[in-house]
């Protein structure tokens, strides 16, 4: 009996241990639970090259599972692509299908990801004047309602909510989570 | 249609040979580079310097986003000015941006022309 508990012991040291290394052998020095724990991107990486070059090199290639096909519809009609938020992403016709194809393919109504498919919760494509973002879901807003305006708008080093990966070091990975949050000039955040 | 092919042919060939189809002009792009263009909108004044900097030889910042842009200038960014497409479609997005409309096919050999000498 003894024996047996000193084995669990053991086992849950060399565990314990595991997870230490995991920690220490992550890259992002600001993941307090790094490593294996978080592996798993919440939001499906980027995977499409022409994307990924004709979107990425303006902005963060935001992931496909961000926002509803219908919204990307919207986005990636050509007239709309002539005054993209203010500026001008007019493609190829041939790029312009390719991009629209797999942003619809693996939009938020189609991912698997609970945390995508929130994404899609309540869009309506009538509202609003201008075209679809992000940052007016009703997910995100729910998500960034805590936040106070002088950590990312009046934060030179953010400027607006739609640079995530000013405080969420891993968006490029599609990494959103709590414990990747790194806030410029402030630090990790905390509910 | 017609016209319009007529002009891509053009500054394709402008492009691709600046000194000898159309007298690209250096001296002509470096002006245009800073010349300003008030926006209707309302929004500050843009030219290319708006984004690329005066100093192509550094980093441009995308003013909307603040996205870094690779140095123009062949000296230290040797990619640039080699990918025909990547040419064509930059100064089609960014002359209508800047200026407002599609840049003609003697304003783009002469932006090609000053980028090259940087």
């Amino acid at each position: 009996m003894t024996n047996r508990k000193g084995i669990l012991i053991l086992l849950g040291l060399v565990a314990v241990g595991a997870v230490g290394m995991a920690i220490s052998d992550d890259g992002d020095r600001n993941g307090t639970r790094g490593g294996w724990l978080i592996s798993r991107a919440d939001v499906t990486p980027v995977a499409n090259a022409a994307y990924g070059e004709e979107c990425g090199s303006c902005h963060l290639a935001y992931q496909p599972g961000l926002l509803p096909a219908l919204a990307w519809t919207q986005v990636m009609d050509p007239a709309a692509l002539g005054d993209h938020y203010g500026d001008d992403a007019s493609l190829t016709e041939t790029l312009r299908t390719e991009i629209a194809s797999y942003l619809a393919a693996h939009s938020a109504d189609q991912a698997s990801g609970t945390r995508s498919r929130a994404f899609a919760v309540g869009f309506d494509p009538k509202a609003g004047t201008g075209l679809p973002r992000i940052t007016e879901t009703r997910y995100f807003k729910r998500k960034h309602h805590g936040v106070p305006a002088s950590l990312v708008t009046g934060n030179p080093d953010v400027g607006s909510f739609s640079q995530c990966h000013a405080c969420h070091r891993g968006a490029a990975k599609g990494l959103y989570n709590d414990s990747r949050i790194d806030i410029p000039s402030h630090g990790p955040w905390k509910d | 249609m017609k016209t319009s092919l007529v002009i891509a042919l053009v500054a394709t060939g402008a492009l691709a040979l600046p000194t000898t189809l159309l007298a690209a002009d250096a001296a002509a792009g470096k002006a245009g580079w800073s010349k300003e263009y008030p926006q209707s909108d309302g929004s500050p004044a843009r030219s290319c310097v708006t984004c690329h900097g005066t100093d192509l030889t550094q980093p441009g910042r995308q003013a909307n986003t603040g996205k870094a842009i690779e140095p123009l200038a062949p000296s230290v960014n040797p990619k640039r000015l080699t990918d025909q497409a990547k040419i064509e479609k930059w100064l089609l997005r960014n002359c209508k941006w800047t200026l407002g409309r599609e840049c003609t096919a003697t304003e783009k050999a002469d932006f090609v022309a000053y980028i090259k000498t940087q």
